[in-house]
């Protein structure tokens, strides 16, 4: 059984014109020492699933259905006092902002020892030695001298440092990362995620990547979702999913990047945005904006107007789109035909 | 490869340029007023002032109807150059030209023709376009002011055309900035930008700000405008992948100097400045299986005080003792670029 099993996970927010649903029927797993990548855009539902996972759902939202199993355990039915151990020990969290994620009057060594004496019975001494140890791993240059430094005394690809050494401190087995180098430059963010996947590499750490970021995605990651509009449209190996994506829209994603047209040619832009949460079309949610709607004959695919995809196999891939669900049916036939 | 070099003022130009940038200097004091800056040193009463070198002797020219982009990283000082060259920061020394005529000192009233013609598209759409104005408003007010003669009618023709012309329903008219998605304000901006008929366009970070797909659509819209309009563009961004494809020359700018300028395709062929260089190897490309990126030591100095000589050579790999003292000048090379590197001109590096 895979360390993290996420089943038909739901999650609303009760709004007072009646509830949101925020993911619908999300469902992953991540083995240990995995690094998946959750890849979307704003408003695909990419943080609330992380956020999920340790429970850190604020209200007015909630976990409506589905389960979450790590390690044997049930997350969703847990109490707060047996999820504080989980969280920040066996699953830690890397924000995306390192100046929110940091309190501003207490040094970096405080926080770090405040972090390791909430989960273990330990002195102010050992725990700075881990701090230190920690500190030395991410590479931070004099580590010793930053322990009594202020979070504003460092720069932001520094403060992502501290961070990662903090979600280091206890030794998780997941490390959540929302977006943690999407405030910083290309040069800081390629060094940080360098080192992200280092340390996961050298520790086992499983690794759950949150990122708009395509190329992120790619360098770092073994698996890959990809959300839209609070679904789960297609998952697989990166690499599969990257040089030969199933679903139109993360054609369409990989389509739109400058990278993958001529210099000065039009771009290959998908047409229309994401709907919002509140008034999801019917059927699939990506058919206002899907070119497969129409068939090559010019009929219509009455099903993604209708129906909701259920998802089909496709090499190592999941898809949830009736288009690939009918190639794939149409391939079968004549290959039953030959027999 | 000391024989690509050339002396720098043999650069082939035929035609004017439309925008010249010669020497430009901003600094920001970060000392206050006049009594803030008094400081008591070893009993004595002194004036101390520090100040932020945001632009340090920047060069640039932009010819008619092409599209320079300006990259670097943050606290670079691209920002501050766009601003300066609009006019919204004064510079604290050098010129600036536009069409021949020098801008940076002009007064605020005869600025006026030239702030029709030369037109500025924000990073962020959600703080660029007043609350409490419908679209139509918002579109209408700039040709009021530059056009005060023209009648009602004849505005909302040009608002009409305009609008159709960057894809805005004609029923946006009525509604307000905040009924629209990124991606649609953006559009409005650019709009806003289009409807004075300008023939130069600063954009800063103009997509930065919006999700991939609408970054697709915003950066055709803008290459659309280009080719209908004949419009030249100063594009403000730190994003490569998108200077590749939409820039005909670019400027790598690090702590507020030019390092590298170069025609797109020759740039990224083969850039020559070695932060160019660790620059373009930290973009995450689709076909990576890991980051594959030149690590530099260390951070991007504080530009309150500058380093000494190269402003890169403390994180350079091939600096050595004349990086350290001498500050480099661009050096046009043989592929129609110019670079500051005295690595490059000494041939030390290829």
């Amino acid at each position: 059984m895979a360390l993290l099993d996420v089943n038909h996970l739901d999650v609303r927010f009760a709004l007072r014109r009646g509830d949101v649903q925020a993911l619908r029927d999300v469902s992953f797993s991540l083995e240990r020492g995995e690094r998946l990548g959750i890849v979307g855009e704003s408003g695909a539902g990419k943080s609330v699933a992380a956020f999920s996972l340790l429970n850190l759902i604020a209200k007015p939202g909630y976990i409506a259905g589905g389960s979450i199993q790590f390690d044997g355990r049930e997350l969703t039915q847990m109490s707060d006092r047996a999820l504080r151990h989980v969280r920040g020990h066996r699953m830690s969290m890397i924000f995306q902002d390192p100046m929110m994620t940091l309190n501003p009057v207490l040094s970096i060594g405080e926080q770090m020892v405040e972090c390791l004496k909430a989960h273990r019975r330990i002195s102010n001494r050992e725990a700075r030695a881990i701090a230190l140890n920690k500190l030395e791993q991410v590479q931070i240059p004099s580590p010793a001298a930053r322990l009594d430094q202020y979070p504003h005394e460092l720069s932001g690809g520094m403060r992502q440092r501290v961070i990662i050494a903090i979600a280091l401190l206890l030794d998780p087995d997941i490390i959540i990362a929302d977006e943690p180098t999407t405030a910083l430059d290309v040069t800081i963010q390629a060094e940080i995620m360098a080192l992200l996947l280092e340390l996961c590499e050298k520790h086992n750490v499983g690794l759950i990547l949150i990122t708009h970021d395509l190329g992120v995605v790619s360098q770092v990651t073994q698996r890959m979702l990809v959300m839209y509009a609070g679904r789960v449209i297609e998952q697989g190996p990166t690499r599969e999913i990257i040089n030969d994506p199933q679903h139109p829209y993360t054609q369409g994603l990989i389509n739109a990047l400058p990278q993958m047209a001529t210099p000065g040619s039009r771009l290959n832009q998908i047409p229309g945005s994401m709907p919002s949460l509140d008034n999801l079309p019917s059927g699939c949610a990506f058919h206002p904006r899907c070119g497969f709607v129409q068939r090559a004959d010019g009929s219509t695919r009455r099903a993604c107007i209708d129906e909701v995809p259920g998802f089909v196999t496709s090499g190592n891939c999941r898809v949830a789109c009736h288009m690939v669900a009918e190639m794939l049916e149409r391939e079968r036939i004549p290959a039953e035909e030959i027999r | 490869m000391s024989s690509t070099v050339q002396a720098p003022d043999q650069a082939p130009e035929t035609a004017a340029p439309l925008l010249e940038i010669r020497g430009l200097e901003k600094h920001f004091s970060l000392s206050g007023d006049f009594l803030e800056q008094l400081k008591f040193k070893r009993g004595r009463l002194v004036r101390e002032q520090q100040y932020v070198h945001a632009i340090n002797g920047v060069d640039l020219d932009i010819q008619r109807g092409e599209a320079l982009c300006v990259v670097g990283e943050s606290g670079c000082g691209k920002s501050t150059v766009a601003r300066t060259v609009m006019g919204l920061l004064h510079p604290s020394a050098g010129e600036i030209r536009y069409d021949g005529q020098r801008i940076d000192e002009l007064s605020h009233k005869a600025m006026m023709p030239y702030r029709r013609r030369m037109q500025m598209i924000f990073q962020n759409p959600y703080a660029s376009l007043n609350p409490r104005m419908t679209i139509q408003q918002t579109l209408e007010e700039p040709i009021r002011l530059h056009h005060p003669d023209w009648s009602s009618q004849r505005i909302k023709e040009q608002v009409a055309e305009v609008m159709a012309s960057v894809g805005i329903a004609a029923d946006w008219g009525a509604r307000y900035g905040h009924e629209f998605s990124g991606g649609q304000r953006q559009r409005i901006a650019i709009a806003r930008a289009l409807v004075v008929d300008p023939e130069f366009i600063v954009a800063d970070e103009p997509i930065s700000a919006l999700d991939v797909s609408i970054q697709a659509q915003v950066l055709n819209l803008l290459m659309e405008a280009q080719q209908q309009r004949n419009l030249t563009y100063l594009f403000i961004t730190h994003d490569l992948a998108v200077v590749e494809h939409f820039g005909t020359r670019v400027a790598v700018m690090y702590l507020g100097r030019v390092c590298e300028v170069a025609p797109t395709a020759t740039l990224f062929a083969r850039p020559r400045h070695p932060y160019t260089q660790a620059l373009m190897s930290a973009i995450p490309r689709l076909e990576d299986d890991r980051p594959q990126h030149i690590r530099l030591e260390g951070e991007v100095p504080t530009p309150v005080n500058l380093p000494s000589g190269c402003v890169f050579h403390g994180r350079c790999p091939h600096a050595n003792e004349r990086c350290r003292r001498e500050i480099p000048v661009l050096i046009a090379t043989i592929d129609g670029g110019q670079v500051a590197c005295h690595a490059v001109e000494e041939g030390r590096i290829d």
